[in-house]
């Protein structure tokens, strides 16, 4: 049985969250319908928007569900373009190829002027840049709140305060983010952020964009007007699932449950200890002080995830100094502040390897790993990423990416430890076949 | 051997496929039979050993991993991502690089039931294969861009890391045979199929490249009887067009990708004298025998067409001639190659300065000719029994000796069988090019 250390690119579901999925799913009705049976699958829906919406310290009202984390990426980032009308785009480099792709389309069709903010070998994003850039021009700025590949944290409570002196609004990629760092999204003065189900382990298929109250976003999908800024038909057992997968990972309210007469969802464990969530209204579990969270009123919901944090944080400690000690000349990349890093994030670059090879050595001795973002069609290249942060492209090819997650432990972590020198060496061995620096021709 | 007439070489594919379309299912075990029963002194390393299946998307790369895995090898099916910017679907008549390929490569993988993924090639095939395309036709020579790519991707950087990565050959699709004497050593044959043979653009593998490499498409008799099989595999890709073009120039319009890389300009027509005869619009889109297209204002004295006889493109000129004078008495070149045992060692010669025969084959789907070959001053020097014509430089010469490949070498000189302002029966003239 291969041991899964690729939590960024998607986690696993528990057996709770695939219960609560296939118990929605059994659940017939529309959730636009009038009937009954429809007003049953909305209450569903809402009850699971609600959870969301807590989970992320935001009204239920702000939640757009989405089918994908790039589509809720897409509707803020063309959303906010078109509903401002100004020419100007500001992105940090190092971004997710959801946020690269839809601004370069913007450029390319639609006029939007885009300027690239760069970012530091750490790959966090230079706030003197940002200032500089910012204008009453601006429609947007978009960041990553921490960067999928290499785990940096960036500074949002800072980009958005020095984009409110212009007036501009921001929209936080949050995919990598959720379910490992607190998010208020109410306090932090944002305008959207971009969320995804399966990357907390909830199904594929299901995003979120939190819109704040006073943010205005067209539409990329017209048609029966189901949710604000998006129509089509809700997903509402997935929408359910995703609730049931925020609460395990987030420990922010309940799982919601279905109707009478289905399968009930069993509570998750951690959901257990955290504030009750209204079934009936819009009550938050955690309502929104005016800025930051104090440790001390961190509710006792947010408390879980801190503490799953922590476990995560100790699991990527323990990987990191087993990868130091197994391979001496690997290279930690992004940030080795604890701090300012996913707790589950672990990157290293392998001098002399091809990532690809590593993944491949890997693979066969039953570790599932990445080297770095998910490509169309598994073609390996040299991460942007990597290249933003000024890592020469050839120490970039030797990439891999370890990311744990609530299945990850101590024993998963030894045990890669333990098949690491082997796989380097022979990773070393396969040296650079392709090259250039080997062709000696 | 020599040649089969190219259209019985057709009516024999077909009468094959006729036959072979009812039994590609009982044959299949036939040709493992085969494959497993190489008389080899390392039949034990040839056995369920590590297998490299390189995977292309195409019809024969996916049944030649099928039978590798079916002849007890541990297989690994690789597609090589050979552009920075690969096209979404298949155009025209490219066989790889797109995304589409690659899923269609890694559909046939699911099917056999092998573990599948990409592996990054596109720098060093830019490097090796398109700028040196590019590099030789802006020197007016005629490059092969497959050969390059089976000499220093396929069988050289991906093999290279696949040997590193602990396995023991690369299997891939091309229609060549390795037969191994008693003594061990390898050679490359002819795949059974002519109409399909490939073992001219494998000609330019060495010993130990050979040692590694594995065709078990070889001893199929048809191309009909591989996509018959791809078809009762289930594969997708069984009824996929076969590729035909350069992959990496997507509209299969080499001249106008080539004019864009290079550049055109024009320049003047000249005939073996030196004489002024008219202009072109740029030497680099002629290709040596080419008659159309040639725009001078007058007819030949003896009124018989003109043929593009020389490319100059440093003066930016090409030269013309009647027909007889593409005929070729000579051609040698000092980047050669033997696959498996050399001349000498093989019985042929007592040594390599001694003229020994042997066919040239000059281009792909060409017929071979009778030549002797020798070297001499660090060239290899083939003389063809018949003059040849419409020879390039750059492009390569294969030896073979009945359906073995003795080598190769890359044509850089040749001598015309007709000297300047000769008839046909004229003392050779030197054309260096």
């Amino acid at each position: 049985m291969a041991i899964y250390l690729d939590h960024a690119a998607t986690s696993p579901m528990s057996p709770s969250v695939i219960t609560a999925y296939s118990s929605a799913l059994a659940v017939v009705g529309n959730p636009s319908s009038i009937h009954s049976q429809g007003q049953n699958a909305k209450r569903m829906l809402e009850e699971a928007r609600e959870q969301v919406a807590a989970s992320l310290g935001a009204d239920s009202v702000e939640v757009v569900f989405t089918g994908s984390g790039t589509e809720a990426v897409n509707l803020a980032v063309k959303g906010l373009y078109w509903a401002r009308k100004r020419p100007r785009i500001l992105v940090a480099r190092a971004e997710h190829h959801a946020t690269i792709d839809a601004v370069e389309w913007l450029a390319a069709d639609e006029g939007a002027v885009v300027e690239w903010i760069p970012v530091d070998a750490l790959g966090r994003i230079s706030l003197a840049a940002l200032a500089a850039a910012l204008g009453p021009d601006v429609a947007l700025v978009t960041c990553l709140w921490a960067n999928n590949e290499v785990g940096t944290i960036q500074p949002i409570d800072e980009i958005v305060a020095l984009a409110a002196a212009h007036g501009v609004p921001v929209h936080a990629d949050a995919i990598a983010a959720y379910g490992y760092l607190p998010i208020d999204f109410d306090a932090s003065g944002l305008a959207a952020l971009s969320v995804s189900a399966h990357k907390i382990g909830g199904p594929v298929g299901v995003g979120a964009l939190l819109i704040a109250r006073s943010a205005i976003v067209t539409p990329l999908i017209h048609g029966g007007n189901q949710q604000r800024a998006r129509s089509g038909t809700q997903d509402a057992a997935g929408a359910v699932a995703f609730a049931a997968a925020a609460a395990e990972a987030t420990g922010m309210g309940e799982s919601p449950t279905p109707s009478a007469g289905t399968t009930g969802i069993p509570e998750s464990p951690t959901a257990a200890g955290g504030p009750t969530g209204s079934s009936s209204g819009g009550e938050r579990a955690a309502p929104p002080s005016a800025a930051g969270h104090p440790a001390s009123s961190v509710p006792a919901g947010r408390a879980a995830l801190v503490e799953r944090s922590a476990r995560l944080a100790t699991l990527r400690d323990r990987l990191v100094c087993g990868i130091r000690a197994a391979a001496p000349t690997a290279v930690y990349r992004g940030d080795p502040d604890a701090a300012g890093r996913l707790p589950g994030n672990v990157h290293f670059t392998f001098p002399g390897c091809e990532g690809d090879s590593l993944l491949f050595l890997l693979d066969v001795v039953g570790f599932s790993v990445s080297t770095g973002s998910a490509c169309q069609a598994g073609v390996p290249e040299a991460s942007h990423v990597l290249l933003a942060m000024g890592v020469p492209e050839a120490d970039a090819r030797g990439a891999v990416r370890f990311t744990l997650g609530h299945d990850t432990t101590d024993v998963d972590v030894d045990a890669l430890v333990a098949a690491l020198p082997a796989v380097v060496a022979q990773a070393t061995r396969a040296g650079l076949a392709d090259r250039l620096t080997s062709l000696g021709r | 051997m020599s040649a089969t007439a190219p259209s019985n070489r057709a009516a024999l594919t077909e009468l094959t496929s006729a036959v072979t379309l009812l039994s590609a299912v009982t044959r299949l075990s036939a040709v493992e039979k085969t494959l497993t029963a190489i008389p080899s002194s390392d039949v034990r390393r040839i056995e369920f050993v590590k297998v490299l299946a390189a995977m292309s998307g195409g019809v024969d790369s996916a049944v030649a991993a099928a039978r590798a895995v079916e002849a007890g090898h541990d297989v690994v099916g690789v597609h090589l991502a050979l552009s920075r910017t690969p096209g979404t679907l298949r155009t025209g008549a490219r066989g790889c690089c797109t995304i589409e390929d690659s899923m269609d490569a890694q559909r046939a993988a699911n099917i056999i039931g092998i573990p599948y993924y990409v592996w990054d090639f596109s720098e060093r095939f830019q490097y090796d294969v398109v700028d040196d395309f590019v590099a030789e036709y802006a020197a007016g020579r005629t490059p092969n861009p497959c050969m390059r790519c089976n000499e220093r991707i396929k069988f050289a950087a991906l093999l290279e890391k696949a040997l590193a990565l602990g396995f023991d050959a690369v299997a891939t699709g091309h229609y060549a045979t390795i037969v191994t004497d008693s003594a061990g050593n390898r050679e490359l044959h002819r795949a059974a199929a002519w109409a399909k043979d490939q073992s001219y653009v494998l000609g330019v593998l060495s010993t130990e490249q050979l040692a590694h490499a594995m065709f078990p498409l070889g001893s199929t008799p048809s191309k009909a009887e591989v996509r018959a099989e791809a078809a009762v595999r289930g594969f997708s890709v069984a009824s996929k067009p076969d590729s035909h073009d350069i992959c990496f120039i997507p509209d299969g319009d080499t001249r106008g990708w080539l004019a864009d890389k290079v550049g055109a300009e024009e320049g003047a027509i000249l005939d073996r004298s030196g004489n002024v005869l008219g202009r072109h619009d740029g030497a680099l889109a002629f290709t040596i025998g080419q008659r159309k297209g040639i725009n001078v204002g007058y007819p030949t004295d003896d009124g018989k067409p003109r043929f593009v006889l020389e490319i100059r493109p440093k003066t930016n000129e090409v030269v013309v001639g009647p027909r007889a004078a593409l005929d070729l008495a000579e051609l040698a070149g000092s980047t050669f190659s033997w696959a498996g045992l050399d001349p000498v060692a093989s019985g042929l010669t007592a040594n390599l300065g001694i003229a020994f025969d042997c066919e040239v084959q000059v281009r792909a789907h060409a017929d071979p000719v009778a030549a002797v070959a020798a070297v001499r001053d660090g060239e290899l020097v083939i003389t063809p029994t018949t003059p040849l014509n419409g020879v390039s430089s750059g492009q390569t010469a294969v030896l073979y000796s009945g359906t073995r490949v003795l080598g190769q070498c890359t044509i850089d000189r040749t001598v015309s069988a007709v000297a300047v302002g000769v008839s046909a029966s004229g003392v050779p003239n030197k054309l260096e090019r």
